[in-house]
């Protein structure tokens, strides 16, 4: 629901013409801040030039000439700890899938931002469900090491925010037994030689000096990870794999590390939080899928939360089109057993700290304009998002998927074919 | 209720005028017993499923969901000799009753997912356990998918968990024609026959589309690999095996009705017959809306039926046309873009069905989607409801329970709680169309298979046992 703010038509329309940029108010039954300042009840979110100006009750004044928009529930945007969306447009299609590089002879130097495409449909679906950024990982190609991830915004713009070579991906356990040549020796032998390399970049490079793994430009693009300069993000699941990990980085304190998937964090929650490593969890993942997620369950996020390890949660089964199920998940770690806040920061606030992205995830004065106004509790499987700002534009709520729907709402089109039904 | 015999045993039993008779309708189990006189045994794996012991069961205070468009609003439900005994308000408990408070909860229909791999593609998803499907050839119409069933899959455990009482496990999709599927009690047991939903008719997988000509037509790297190669090949191969089956089935009828010598038999065949019989119920893997009308027009060349289409992405775009055939379709609530059959799904395919008058399924295809289908369910409802297709829930409830049970041939005994079905009772910690809720109690022919809030009722398969996390909450 969309309105002007009439606090005197007239000088609402001096203000919109005098202003630089349109101020917007976003007023919720519910405001969750991800803040000290929690939820707010009748609460409103000012937003203007791409930033949040102000976050208060809303008795607070409000500009003159806002645009105003009402909601049940209005949240930070969310953000994808672990995505795909936007270098696959159709995953069984290679000539539209940018995520994996099997013919490739580089690893490590692969850079998944290089295969962005704002056009992407799924880049849309995301921002529909509320999902405004995006951290986008390569899948590995013919080593452990997939290469670079980013984070992008959806707008679906061509000038679209992308944070580059954020994150180094790395995979461990069976995933990278089998990719190192299959077994963990082979991957642990390859980890270590290829950190060497990099770390040995570029002087055992200079004079045609090659390395152990790593070829010259894959060690320069692993050298700041391996140098504490940029963060490592490991899929590992089982509590064994998650240990070598954590030994790992006991003994390399100056890395920063971060794991996906962990199905047994649970089992070695203490220990992770004691490192503070940060976890970026499938909340859905409760069988025994291998032999290295024998103790999965559905408690995992909330015994790992409770534990005080950082947690993230997302949708790991189709992170490319549906990423935006990462809220039906939280719901359910919060059906068993996590607290509710933290379920919505699992969502916001902790992808936004493992990928030092200052000021997103949270509604705060100076924070970042990424907002969602939502029919609901974000959590539920019922709501939907009403509206999307991006940097503090309103998105356009429309996909491919709305378009096909409306083309075919009512099938009753006989006098002519459903091609010239232009939603 | 109608009963279905195998169309073979039936013609054996009109040659061989056994002492069961021909009449071919009985209130006794569907699938005619093996009597010597037959010339092969067309129930070689009966289910051995009986129902659990169980004393009445009262239960009180519930909103209660019917499963045939009813909500009753402080409801009482008794399950009493496995079967739903009466349903209202204020009803009596027998002697010897557990009564059960519900005071804020819900009850519903057991859950039926009509599209599961359970069992054939097993936790672990080790190289040992790939049983879901026999790739070998596009028409194996011979391989029935309880033979590649293993019972210890621990995903039928959380499967309980989520609800569901009754599914389907059918054979993968490389194939044209992939198999029998099989219908299934959700109920652990050591053997395959003790999960079998007894007297349930048999099913045929079949598949459209992507899967067949990549599996084949691109098959061991080599192109071409082998048929089909496409689309038209996929259509080629469906015509030529019910041109064999229908030479079959003439055979065999022939045989019946003059004697002589009979004929040699063909696994693959017996199960293309038995469709063309009507007794086999065609279950087809197919996502776009244009395959779909072409294996409609398929069905009548040969003369059988498609019962359901599953996945049916593009359901939404001719629901007018599924409407006026009879087929359900099984669907996801919002997978999509997954490959290009897959690139027109929209999250109100679900409701867009039902709105049209056509029968809307919602199933799974995955042991964590089968976990919470009532959650799938609920996102398609609202969905639905934004769009101004405004559904009751009790009569959403038909998407989970009675439209799959339809799609089995097992509507007269399950899918809803009229008094004298099976009692496949789901209790809710409160509303089943919210993330939050989730099954406490779970009945399956009224004995209690699961319970949230009791270790003692929760199964744990032999493969879990004496593993890390052995019996937690999963």
């Amino acid at each position: 629901m969309i309105r002007k703010l009439m606090a005197g038509a007239a000088i609402a329309v001096v203000a919109a013409f005098g202003a630089s940029a349109q101020t917007y108010v976003v007023e919720g039954k519910k405001v969750w801040t991800g803040t000290d300042a929690g939820t707010i009840e009748n609460g409103i979110v000012v937003i203007r030039n791409g930033t949040i100006m102000a976050v208060g009750p809303s008795t607070m004044a409000k500009p003159e000439g806002a645009e105003v928009i009402s909601a049940e529930w209005v949240t930070p945007g969310l953000i994808s700890a672990f995505s795909r969306t936007g270098i696959i447009e159709v995953d069984a299609e290679d000539s539209t899938n940018d995520a994996v590089a099997a013919m490739s002879g580089f690893s490590a130097s692969l850079d998944a931002s290089d295969g962005f495409n704002p056009d992407d449909t799924a880049v849309d679906v995301s921002r529909l469900g509320g999902v405004t950024r995006v951290a986008v990982a390569p899948q590995p190609s013919t080593n452990l090491f997939a290469g670079q991830g980013f984070i992008a915004d959806t707008s679906g713009a061509q000038d679209t925010d992308l944070k580059e070579e954020a994150f180094t991906f790395i995979t461990l356990g069976e995933g990278g037994a089998g990719l190192a040549g299959g077994s963990r020796p082979a991957a642990w032998a390859q980890l270590r030689a290829a950190f060497d390399d990099a770390r040995a970049y570029p002087t055992r490079y200079l004079a045609g000096g090659e390395g152990d793994v790593l070829s010259r430009r894959d060690a320069e693009a692993l050298a700041p990870a391996a140098r504490g300069r940029q963060l490592i993000l490991i899929d590992a699941r089982s509590a064994t794999d998650l240990n070598a990990v954590m030994d790992l980085a006991e003994s390399n304190r100056n890395l920063t590390f971060a794991i996906l998937g962990a199905d047994e964090g649970w089992r070695v929650a203490d220990r992770l939080a004691k490192l503070k490593i940060p976890v970026i969890v499938d909340g859905f993942a409760n069988l025994p899928a291998s032999f290295s997620q024998l103790a999965a369950t559905q408690e995992n996020a909330a015994r790992l939360d409770a534990a005080g390890v950082p947690v993230a949660i997302v949708n790991l089964d189709d992170s490319t089109h549906l990423a935006r199920l990462m809220t039906q998940i939280a719901g359910n770690a919060v059906a068993n057993g996590m607290d509710w806040d933290d379920a919505m920061k699992a969502l916001t606030v902790t992808p936004a700290s493992i990928y030092g992205l200052s000021g997103y995830g949270i509604l705060a004065p100076g924070a970042h304009a990424d907002v969602v106004a939502w029919d609901g509790d974000p959590l539920e499987v019922t709501t939907n998002a009403d509206a999307v700002f991006i940097d503090g534009e309103p998105q356009e709520m429309r996909s491919r998927q709305t378009e096909l729907r409306d083309r075919y709402l009512s099938l009753d089109k006989e006098d002519r074919p459903y091609a010239y039904v232009k939603p | 209720m109608m009963i279905r015999r195998n169309w073979v045993a039936l013609a054996a039993a009109a040659i061989f005028l056994t002492a069961c008779g021909g009449s071919g309708e009985s209130d006794g189990p569907a699938i005619k017993p093996f009597t010597p006189n037959e010339p092969f045994d067309p129930d070689p794996y009966p289910s051995t499923y009986e129902a659990f012991p169980n004393a009445p069961v009262l239960i009180t205070n519930a909103t209660i969901l019917d499963g045939e468009g009813a909500k009753i609003d402080n409801g009482s439900l008794l399950l009493q000799d496995g079967k739903i005994s009466a349903i209202g308000a204020d009803l009596e408990a027998p002697e010897g009753s557990t009564v059960i408070d519900a005071s804020g909860r819900w009850v519903t229909p057991g859950i039926i997912d009509n599209h599961s791999h359970l069992g054939a593609y097993p936790s672990p998803s080790v190289s040992a356990h790939q049983d879901g499907n026999e790739i070998s050839g596009p028409v194996t119409a011979e391989v029935w998918v309880e033979h590649g069933i293993w019972p210890q899959d621990p995903g039928f455990d959380r499967a309980l968990a989520g609800g569901v009482t009754s599914l389907q496990v059918l054979p993968g999709s490389a194939n044209l024609f992939g198999g029998r599927g099989i219908t299934l009690k959700n109920v652990p047991a050591r053997t395959v026959q003790g999960m079998k939903f007894p007297a349930a008719p048999y099913t045929l997988k079949m598949a459209c589309g992507e899967n067949p000509k990549r599996v084949y037509g691109y098959g061991n790297g080599s192109i071409p690999g082998g048929a089909p190669f496409s689309r038209m090949g996929n259509m080629a191969g469906y015509r030529t095996a019910w041109i064999k089956a229908a030479e079959y089935k003439r055979k065999w009828d022939k045989y019946s009705a003059e004697g002589g010598e009979m004929p040699a038999r063909d696994l693959e065949l017996d199960t293309l017959a038995g469709v063309l019989a009507g007794e086999i119920l065609v279950h087809m893997h197919c996502y776009r809306a244009d395959e779909m009308a072409q294996i409609m027009d398929l069905s009548k060349e040969f003369g059988y039926k498609v019962t359901a289409f599953h996945h049916a992405v593009e359901s939404y775009k001719i629901a007018d046309k599924l409407a006026d055939y009879g087929a359900c379709s099984s669907m996801w609530a919002d997978w999509w873009g997954f490959k290009m059959e897959a690139y027109d799904g929209i999250p109100e395919n679900i409701p867009m069905v039902h709105n049209a008058g056509a029968c809307a399924i919602v199933h799974s295809d995955s042991d964590i989607g089968i976990q919470r289908l009532n959650q799938e369910a609920a996102k398609a409802w609202a969905d639905g409801k934004r769009v101004g297709i405004d559904v009751p829930i009790e009569e959403a409830w038909e998407w989970l329970s009675l439209n799959p049970a339809k799609s089995l041939g097992i509507d007269a005994r399950t899918g809803s709680l009229k008094p004298g079905k099976m009692a496949d009772v789901v209790i809710w910690s409160g509303n089943p169309f919210s993330v939050y809720t989730k099954a406490d109690q779970v009945f399956i022919d009224g004995a209690l298979m699961y319970d949230r809030t009791d270790n003692a009722a929760r199964p744990v398969r032999d493969f879990e046992l004496g593993q890390p996390g052995e019996g937690d909450m999963k």
